[in-house]
């Protein structure tokens, strides 16, 4: 097989293939699944590939993995047009764009480091998320995270 | 309308008509507050939580409470109670909503009154929250507009520190509500956030900005001045260029409407000058008295009493 011809991602058994993720969100996808360096399954990912509808976008591959709601939420929040597909013996055995929800709880770490969930009260986070942009709304204090959300993920 | 056990957090919570229910209400109870005797509220306790220094905002609830026959059960300072030993706010309400019909609090972090309200079994009245809010500061300075002014079609401008002024976000939300014409003057690195501004907008209030007080002298019917904190200027002479551009002297009020009414949530520095006290626009002492008859008001209508 030439090089050319040589496959730039390999299909995978069973997991879950990450699909339209935003140019440059890989790696906060990675790292809200919890991809570190010594990670034991097959894990792929391809950054600035060629789309038609987005440009560019990145695609994150995960063997023997199925995500958690909260996991899902956690990328809806950076990437909201992110595609998930469910791969179960070589064969999509789903397909569904990630939701934005409506209210995330112990997600997000509040800008205001003088907002009440920032302090030792047992309060969580909570904010309500505005779509297009996706905008996060502390209901505590009323602070607005508009960019770099994936730095203020819990 | 139904009150009864509700929280008083944020003037954001309140439509128009709860407002002007609230206003009605202080304004039935005026006289007692102007030292009358009551037992309306007889049998009633009011807890009071002020983890920040407080003088009109605690008096004038105290007062409200005894005017009106109650008691009140004051935290006292922090270093006398369980606060010094790193008990939660969370716990402390929990405890003290056991012991007392409504609770007022002041706590220095931004959304403490709405956790509390989380964790009461009585009704959290915020009596400030960091740079957060002041509902019944606004409400007792809608009282004063509406009492000594008017609310409806107002011409009022609101002066001085508008990026981390409390008092001014909520009132210039509670304005908006009445239609009133609102001109923001502060020195630029003074100005109301534009998120705030944005937030105005999209309720429909009527915003505009300048850096100029004395253009716009002539044409407000209510002169709202606040405080400029010394601490948000590194250079102290850059302090007092934009404290002084601020200080209203009588010289001020040559050409003022005769109606033309000052107010300030107090305490003030050298924004207003004391030769404008006896002046017959100077309403900031009405202005901080109003504040019982509004308190009176708030406790009576969430401790579920009628008048």
């Amino acid at each position: 097989m030439s090089a050319e011809k040589e496959l730039r991602v390999r299909p995978i058994h069973n997991g879950t293939v990450i699909d339209r993720i935003l140019a440059g969100q890989a790696m906060n996808v990675l790292k809200i699944l919890g991809v570190k360096g010594a990670y034991s399954d097959v894990v792929t990912m391809a950054m600035n590939v060629p789309s038609k509808a987005l440009g560019q976008k990145d695609i994150v591959k995960i063997e023997n993995r199925e995500l958690e709601e909260k996991e899902l939420d956690k990328i809806s929040l950076i990437s909201p047009g992110a595609t998930i597909n469910i791969i179960r013996d070589f064969e999509v055995a789903d397909k569904y764009q990630v939701e934005l929800p409506e209210i995330v709880e112990s997600m997000v770490k509040c800008i205001n480091p003088n907002c009440i969930s920032n302090t030792k009260e047992p309060v969580t986070s909570k904010f309500e998320v505005k779509k297009d942009p996706v905008q996060l709304r502390c209901i505590y204090c009323e602070n607005i995270i508009m960019e770099n959300i994936a730095e203020h993920l819990l | 309308m139904r009150f009864e056990r509700r929280h008083i957090i944020s003037m954001k919570d309140f439509t128009r008509e709860e407002i002007d229910y609230i206003l009605d209400r202080a304004a039935k109870l005026e006289p007692l507050a102007r030292g009358g005797r009551s037992d309306l509220l007889a049998g009633k306790i009011l807890a009071l939580l002020f983890y920040e220094p407080s003088t009109r905002t605690r008096m004038s609830f105290e007062t409200a409470m005894y005017r009106l026959g109650g008691n009140v059960l004051n935290l006292g300072s922090k270093e006398a109670t369980s606060i010094v030993k790193g008990e939660t706010l969370a716990d402390m309400i929990r405890v003290v909503s056991t012991y007392s019909d409504a609770i007022v609090q002041r706590h220095p972090s931004e959304g403490s009154a709405l956790m509390a309200a989380e964790f009461s079994l009585v009704p959290i009245i915020n009596g400030g929250d960091g740079a957060g809010h002041h509902p019944t500061q606004t409400l007792l300075d809608l009282y004063t507009i509406r009492k000594e002014s008017h609310l409806d079609n107002l011409d009022i401008a609101i002066v001085g520190d508008l990026k981390y002024g409390r008092t001014v976000h909520s009132l210039t939300y509670a304005l908006s509500l009445y239609g009133a014409n609102i001109t923001l003057v502060s020195p630029p690195q003074l100005k109301v956030p534009d998120q705030i501004k944005a937030d105005l907008k999209a309720r429909g209030a009527r915003v505009r900005e300048t850096e100029n007080l004395e253009e716009i002298l002539d044409s407000i019917d209510v002169l709202y001045m606040t405080r400029i904190q010394k601490e948000r200027f590194p250079d102290p002479t850059e302090y007092k260029k934009v404290a002084g551009a601020y200080k209203i002297t009588t010289e001020y009020l040559r050409n003022v409407r005769d109606s033309m009414i000052i107010m300030h949530p107090l305490p003030r520095l050298y924004e207003i000058d004391s030769s404008v006290d006896t002046s017959s626009h100077a309403r900031y002492f009405e202005q901080s008295f109003y504040g019982v008859p509004i308190r009176m008001a708030l406790l009576t209508i969430v401790m579920g009493v009628e008048v």
